[in-house]
């Protein structure tokens, strides 16, 4: 995966935080700033999509240059319910593309439904957290980060709060990384 | 009123936004984001939260006031506002948001009346609330003093 490996030397993860709420931006900005991320905040997919150099016109993007992305993102953070391209439709197309599926995706709702964190966990997101996003949800996301650039050794735990473990074996989103993504 | 009385009276106060559920964890956790780099980061929030939820219930009231009303659009501004609450950590309005998402799911339109008349009364208790906290905080800042935690 190209774009992680340049920040592979820096401790410095960039961040893409998507929310339509400009509350909630500000806290998750705030909260990665903290945990001494990078951040970039926007407030839609479409947005998002712009952001990672993929729009309606190059879905798949084949050109796999380092220099198509001017910045390189090692996660992205969306939220679920947004009006538009929901954090859903954003993860499908990031997942779609070679530039961009293997960065990891967060997905954050307010609203704790099973059937919908199982969607989004077996379409690839690597996290579901509940709102409010917490210092300690972040700090979980470490891990996760260090798969993103190709620590094959780094346990991954799904650390989803609240009543989501029983659903989930541990081993499922790991082993999602070492598969080809069949669209 | 000197330095220390003033914080006693603050750590009081917001003991009892606490205690009368006012204020929730959350309002905790964004206290404990604000640092020497951002020393306005609760107070920006919450102005945040304060505009937003003005809008929110100016289109709340258009809403419920059609003809026909469309709970669809009633639903999702109260969805908008659940979220803001919860993330300031404005428990008593979030809750009022629960009930009246509950009536749109219902189409109750009285139920939804009566919500909105709640969740105005709510809101501005805890926005008149948080005004006297800052209020206090600036008191004793300006007295040169530091904010008890």
């Amino acid at each position: 995966m190209a774009m992680g490996m340049t920040t592979q030397s820096q401790t410095q993860f960039h961040v893409l935080a998507v929310d339509d709420s400009l509350i909630d931006r500000k806290l998750i900005e705030k909260i990665l700033k903290t945990s001494s991320y990078q951040v970039t905040a926007v407030d839609s997919g479409s947005k998002a999509l712009e952001f990672l150099g993929l729009n309606d016109e190059n879905i798949d993007n084949e050109d796999e240059d380092e220099d198509d992305q001017q910045v390189g993102v090692n996660l992205i953070v969306t939220d679920y319910c947004m009006p538009g391209m929901t954090g859903y439709d954003l993860l499908r197309r990031i997942k779609q593309s070679s530039s961009s599926k293997d960065i990891p995706v967060v997905i954050m709702s307010s609203e704790n439904i099973p059937s919908r964190i199982n969607r989004c966990l077996e379409d690839g997101a690597e996290d579901f957290f509940l709102k409010p996003v917490q210092l300690s949800d972040v700090n979980k996301l470490r891990p996760h980060l260090m798969k993103g650039i190709g620590s094959e050794e780094t346990q991954s735990n799904i650390n989803k709060r609240k009543s989501m473990e029983d659903i989930h074996p541990p081993d499922r989103t790991r082993a999602r990384y070492n598969e080809l993504e069949v669209v | 009123m000197d330095l220390v009385q003033l914080q006693r009276q603050l750590v009081d106060y917001k003991t009892s936004l606490y205690n009368e559920g006012f204020l929730d964890e959350q309002f905790t956790q964004l206290q404990e984001l604000q640092d020497e780099n951002n020393p306005d980061f609760v107070v920006e929030v919450v102005s945040l939260f304060f505009e937003d939820s003005e809008r929110l219930l100016n289109e709340l009231t258009k809403a419920l006031e059609q003809q026909s009303v469309d709970f669809k659009r009633v639903d999702a501004h109260v969805h908008q506002l659940k979220g803001s609450s919860s993330s300031i950590g404005a428990q008593r309005v979030q809750k009022v948001c629960i009930a009246f998402r509950n009536y749109c799911e219902e189409q109750n339109i009285e139920g939804c009346v009566k919500c909105l008349q709640q969740v105005r009364h709510e809101y501005s208790l805890v926005k008149t609330k948080l005004e006297s906290m800052f209020q206090l905080q600036q008191q004793i800042l300006s007295a040169g003093g530091s904010i008890p935690m």
